[in-house]
């Protein structure tokens, strides 16, 4: 099992065509996602490498019966693109995109929370692997095989550290997501986590957060009240001065609420071991799991 | 982006909110014609994004041509908590009779569009809520329906504002939401939000936040600046498209993504280290984006020693390594720099720089190992 992606996702890349867009699709097909249509206005009738593509995403469900879109276009087309899979009937949509404007994301939040048969991921975010069966977005794959450690993060290159120190330790995973750090992402911790506790594969859940907002105090409620897993948090941003934004458009401290150590404060007292160092958080899984 | 008070007033005005008229000024001479064509008595405030400027100074009433030059002189160059005060904002008196408080947050928690009022406003907001919480009314508007006028006549009611104003408070946060939507506001406030004795209502002070990711669809917003924040180095980053924090340590860090830099600042620190910097080299970075890179993180003379953390995903370790290789053709560092490479094509980026053989670059194969390297470099002064 896997969550989010697995071997009955039927791909549809959104910006298909542009560089970016060309080259990870085929990324992702070759690890052996079904990448089954693109889509870019206009060029409907021709193929990216016998991928064909179409103008909508409606012709792409309807004749290439996708189930599951990557947006890929650039930030003032992705809202537009989104919305587009949601009301073509899409039912996962996940959006690479960074840098797509919070109001923007706030309208998309809100009309695709209304429809509980689709999931969004991102957007800003690296996409979703579940090694063995599909990768879908930019993580590179070649660093991950299947096991039982689930890991949801809201940073890219953060997972991927964490990601290698859980390897060299011997732990695959079942499911990686990516859920972005952006201010309004579409799934969040606890939807991921939530699907991590549900899937028989995963044993350990492992959350890497960071600064701002209070997704991971959220988390730490939940987690407390539902999760029977094990879960091992890192939260990054410690030495984060307050009132900057770190890179991640989220990763803001404003105050005291959204600071690492408030929030590492909030995993502890509902008794979610965090690990101060990625390093850290892959020895916590040793411990938990016993050594792989 | 933050605003200054004038700017956001100036924003405000466009979308007919009433604020005191008033003119932006940079030099005394400036500041003097404002006064004279605004008339006395007149309001002289330092532009600086700090709060609690006129305990501190930067604001003062001017009854007239001498004391508007005395206070404009006095306040220009002003340094208030680190900020010094480039602008001047010079605006009529005016005359209050009660002050509230209004704002429009981002709610990033109920990812909605918060709004607050209060009849208690020219104080710290956060003070009120602690004493008085129901002293502040709010309520959350549901982006796809905007604000209705049902909202304005809640929050002025539940504020406990006189009836006769119920209607123009009801008016004013209809305004203040359309701008906040308007312009892709992340914050809109205004405290004090006052009542003249005309019993108009108006914003005696602004403060915005827009979203910087919206940029591209308000050019002009995008031109405004706050001169006495900008820092000469975070501005060089901006130039050249890097996401650049300048910080009080003496170690340059430059990662790609901005979750794993976060945590390589805390690493460096856990070993006893004092980051100089955060900067995010990006996604798919290229090697003369890590070579402009390297030119800002040794634009700060503070800058002892060097990290680099890299764990490619989308970005190219050769890539790196050969941005790496550029900076030391061109600008010659004379610091030590540590750099660990991982992740896509590092193979082949550690063989590039072992070619390269770069002096005082030390490699690494972990990024604690990295940190505890860059510490000590850092603290000695010279290569290990």
């Amino acid at each position: 099992m896997s969550v989010v992606v697995g071997n009955d996702t039927r791909l549809c890349v959104s910006g298909i065509t542009g560089r970016e867009g060309t080259f990870h699709s085929l990324n992702n097909r070759r690890y052996g996602t079904q990448v089954v249509a693109g889509v870019t206005p206009g060029k409907g009738g021709q193929d990216v490498e016998g991928i064909p593509v179409f103008d909508t995403f409606h012709a792409a469900v309807e004749k290439a019966g996708a189930n599951t879109a990557m947006v890929f276009v650039p930030p003032r087309f992705a809202a537009d693109s989104i919305l587009e899979a949601e009301d073509a009937g899409i039912g996962t949509i996940i959006a690479i995109t960074e840098g797509i404007p919070a109001h923007d994301e706030l309208r998309v939040f809100t009309h695709l929370q209304r429809n509980p048969n689709v999931r969004l991921i991102g957007p800003n975010c690296p996409g979703v692997l579940s090694p063995g069966k599909a990768n879908v977005g930019i993580i590179p794959a070649s660093f991950f095989r299947e096991g039982n450690v689930g890991v949801v993060s809201r940073s890219g290159t953060l997972t991927y550290q964490i990601g290698n120190e859980l390897a060299q330790r011997g732990f695959g995973n079942s499911s990686i997501v990516g859920i972005g750090g952006d201010p309004v992402p579409g799934s969040s911790f606890i939807d991921i986590i939530a699907l991590f506790q549900d899937d028989p594969e995963t044993e350990l859940i492992v959350m890497s957060g960071e600064i701002g907002g209070d997704a991971e105090e959220r988390a730490a409620d939940f987690i407390a009240d539902t999760v029977t897993k094990p879960v091992v948090a890192y939260i990054a941003g410690f030495t984060a001065p307050p009132g900057k934004t770190m890179g991640h458009a989220g990763a803001i401290v404003s105050g005291s609420k959204g600071t690492a150590a408030a929030k590492a404060e909030a995993l502890e007292a509902r008794g979610v071991r965090v690990g101060r160092t990625p390093t850290e958080v892959a020895e916590i899984a040793v411990e938990i799991l016993g050594g792989a | 982006m933050d605003l200054l008070e004038y700017q956001g007033k100036q924003l405000f005005a466009r979308h007919g909110i009433p604020v005191p008229t008033g003119r932006p000024a940079t030099t005394v001479d400036d500041a003097v014609a404002a006064a004279n064509a605004i008339g006395y008595p007149c309001v002289v405030k330092a532009q600086v994004q700090i709060g609690g400027r006129g305990k501190l100074g930067g604001i003062k009433v001017a009854q007239n041509e001498g004391e508007a030059r005395e206070y404009a002189s006095a306040i220009l160059g002003m340094d208030i908590r680190g900020l010094t005060v480039h602008e001047l904002w010079i605006e009529e008196a005016s005359q209050i009779e009660s002050e509230f408080y209004a704002s429009i947050v981002f709610d990033r928690g109920a990812k909605a569009p918060l709004i607050m009022f209060s009849t208690r406003g020219g104080m710290d907001i956060e003070a009120v809520a602690e004493e008085d919480p129901a002293a502040l009314a709010t309520l959350h508007v549901d982006p796809l329906l905007g604000f209705q006028d049902f909202h304005g006549r809640r929050l002025a009611f539940e504020g406990g504002v006189d009836a006769d104003l119920v209607r123009p408070v009801g008016a004013f946060l209809a305004k203040l939401y359309a701008v906040f939507v308007a312009e892709e506001a992340m914050l809109t406030e205004v405290n004090p939000l006052i009542v003249t004795p005309e019993r108009d209502v108006r914003a005696l002070d602004a403060k915005v936040t827009l979203d910087d990711n919206a940029l591209f669809r308000h050019p002009e917003n995008a031109e405004l600046r706050d001169l006495s924040k900008e820092d000469p180095q975070e501005r060089m980053a901006k130039e050249r498209g890097l996401t650049y924090v300048k910080l009080d340590g003496d170690i340059g860090i430059l990662g790609n993504g901005a979750g794993l830099v976060m945590s390589t600042l805390d690493v460096v620190a856990q070993h006893g280290g004092a980051p100089a910097n955060f900067l995010d080299a990006g996604g798919g970075s290229k090697a003369e984006a890590i070579t402009q890179a390297v030119e800002v993180i040794l634009s700060n003379p503070k800058v002892k020693a060097v990290l680099f953390n890299i764990f490619g995903g989308i970005t190219r370790c050769d890539e790196v390594a050969m941005g790496l290789i550029e900076a030391f053709n061109q600008i010659k560092p004379t610091v030590p720099f540590v750099v660990r490479l991982d992740g896509t094509n590092d193979v082949e980026g550690r063989r590039l720089l072992t070619e390269a053989n770069l002096p005082g670059v030390h490699p690494a194969s972990t990024m604690n190992e990295a940190a505890a390297m860059v510490v000590e470099l850092a603290a000695t002064g010279a290569p290990a």
